[in-house]
């Protein structure tokens, strides 16, 4: 299942991010691409704060992965570090787990996502605007049916 | 009282004695640093292995190197987090083994207390006191009252100095780890690229904007196929990064009556940082830690460790854990 959906400002992005959160389970997988600049850190902090989330999301680069311990906790994960790596054992105790995992830069640790995921894409179109390109297998597709209507 | 410390939050796994927070006994780094230049940065799984592969190895080197036996340690003290989880839960979980065989009191400390308290070795704090954290995962301004005693000014809000240095040495084509690359690089440049003027409220960082915009500027020109000076970029982004951490500690040192100001973590290497920092506070009391102490190392947790104790008193149990991001 795959669908389109523009944003046309930060508010709007933030709403997205709250309609996300109301589905948001245990082992949840959320992938997102997206260039330099284009709103994946930001988007995480919208669904952090949906989930409830007090402590400030700020970029996890560095440490590859920040954990959010929470009644359901999210794993941020970046894997900006790690292209031509292809996978890692580390992370995917997290990505199988029981919280809800936001990678950024999934290409680069293709072989560590699960097969069925909820992939967004942000696509850059003006300074305020971003195209979202969404796409979601098993119980993701039913998801998608539900967002950005 | 032997402070034994252990640190292992990244890629380098270590083990240090010190005496009375003062006197460093031994201090053996084992840095991993080649292995993941092939890729760019940090792999995770690789570098649990290799500290596991190392630890035991600098534990007793530091041991052998101090002359002491496990018996003279009075107590052990090992970064807690923030940093790799799978990394951070080697060395904690050493540190507790050795604790138990030996039966001496372990703590568990920040890694940021850590780097702060590198100053600690070369002169005395006096308190209140600034310190600007640089690294590659914190830009912090940090002000202490007393030993211990931590209160956040400001933060970054979205990237780390030092993760804008990586990301923007790897456009440039520069070698990981991209901050001293881009520090030795501007040597050879002119700032002849305009950069962009930081707005962030407060005491605050933001790093994301300027990162962008070299990432734009280079990605544009490139499609036109003009040339790109690179060490002007990497000297002109330089200028820009450090100016942005200059102002703010300026601004916070005027707001608060400090007496003294210091700098800690990776970025307070970069020579360019530290040349403006004795410029600007020189005069008065001032304390940069020596280059060996600036990257991730044991002694600086096990200065960071005797102050704890002596503030703090309390020890951890066996149920002492690592923590990807933790609070100073």
């Amino acid at each position: 299942m795959e669908k389109q959906v523009l944003i046309k400002d930060l508010a709007e992005m933030k709403q997205f991010a709250q309609s996300v959160s109301r589905f948001v389970v245990p082992g949840f997988v959320l992938c997102l691409s997206g260039d330099l600049g284009a709103g994946k850190t930001t988007f995480t902090q919208f669904l952090g704060d949906a989930m409830g989330i007090k402590d400030a999301i700020n970029s996890p680069t560095f440490t590859l992965m920040k954990i959010y311990d929470h009644q359901l906790p999210l794993y941020h994960i970046d894997a900006y570090r790690l292209e031509g790596v292809g996978s890692d054992a580390q992370l995917e105790e997290y990505i199988y787990g029981d919280g809800v995992c936001v990678i950024e830069w999934y290409q680069y640790i293709y072989h560590s996502i699960p097969n069925d995921c909820l992939v967004i894409d942000i696509e850059w179109v003006s300074k305020t605007e971003r195209l979202l390109r969404l796409k979601g297998s098993g119980m993701y597709a039913s998801i998608l049916k539900n967002l950005g209507d | 009282m032997i402070v034994l410390g252990v640190e292992s939050s990244c890629d380098e796994t270590s083990v240090s004695l010190s005496r009375d927070g003062k006197t460093i006994l031994s201090n053996v780094v084992l840095s991993q640093i080649d292995l993941h230049k092939a890729f760019g940065g940090v792999v995770p799984e690789i570098a649990s292995r290799e500290h596991i592969k190392g630890i035991t190895v600098v534990f007793e080197q530091a041991l052998k190197e101090a002359k002491l036996t496990p018996s003279d340690v009075d107590l052990v003290a090992v970064t807690q987090g923030p940093g790799l989880i799978g990394s951070l839960l080697i060395g904690i979980n050493a540190a507790k083994a050795f604790a138990f065989a030996n039966d001496i009191p372990i703590i568990g400390v920040h890694h940021i207390a850590g780097h702060i308290y590198a100053n600690q070795i070369a002169s005395d704090m006096v308190f209140p006191l600034l310190c600007l954290v640089v690294s590659g995962g914190h830009t912090e301004l940090i002000l202490m009252r007393d030993h211990f005693h931590f209160e956040k000014l400001g933060e970054t809000k979205d990237d780390a100095i030092g993760e804008a240095y990586d990301k923007v040495a790897r456009v440039l084509g520069l070698p990981y780890p991209g901050g001293p690359a881009i520090d030795r690089i501007s040597d050879q440049g002119q700032s002849s690229y305009p950069m962009p003027q930081i707005q962030v409220e407060g005491f605050n960082f933001s790093y994301s904007g300027l990162k962008s915009h070299v990432i734009n500027l280079v990605n544009t020109l490139r499609m036109k196929k003009e040339p790109i000076d690179v060490a002007s970029m990497a000297k002109s982004f330089q200028e820009a990064a450090v100016a942005h951490v200059m102002d703010k500690s300026i601004q916070a040192f005027n707001a608060y009556d400090v007496k003294m100001f210091m700098i800690a973590g990776g970025v307070a290497a970069n020579r360019l940082l530290r040349q403006n920092v004795e410029k600007t506070f020189g005069d008065g009391l001032l304390s940069i830690p020596a280059f060996k102490y600036c990257t991730d190392n044991a002694a600086m947790m096990s200065i960071a460790g005797y102050y704890q104790y002596q503030k703090q008193k309390d020890t951890a149990t066996m149920a002492l854990n690592g923590y990807s991001r933790l609070n100073l």
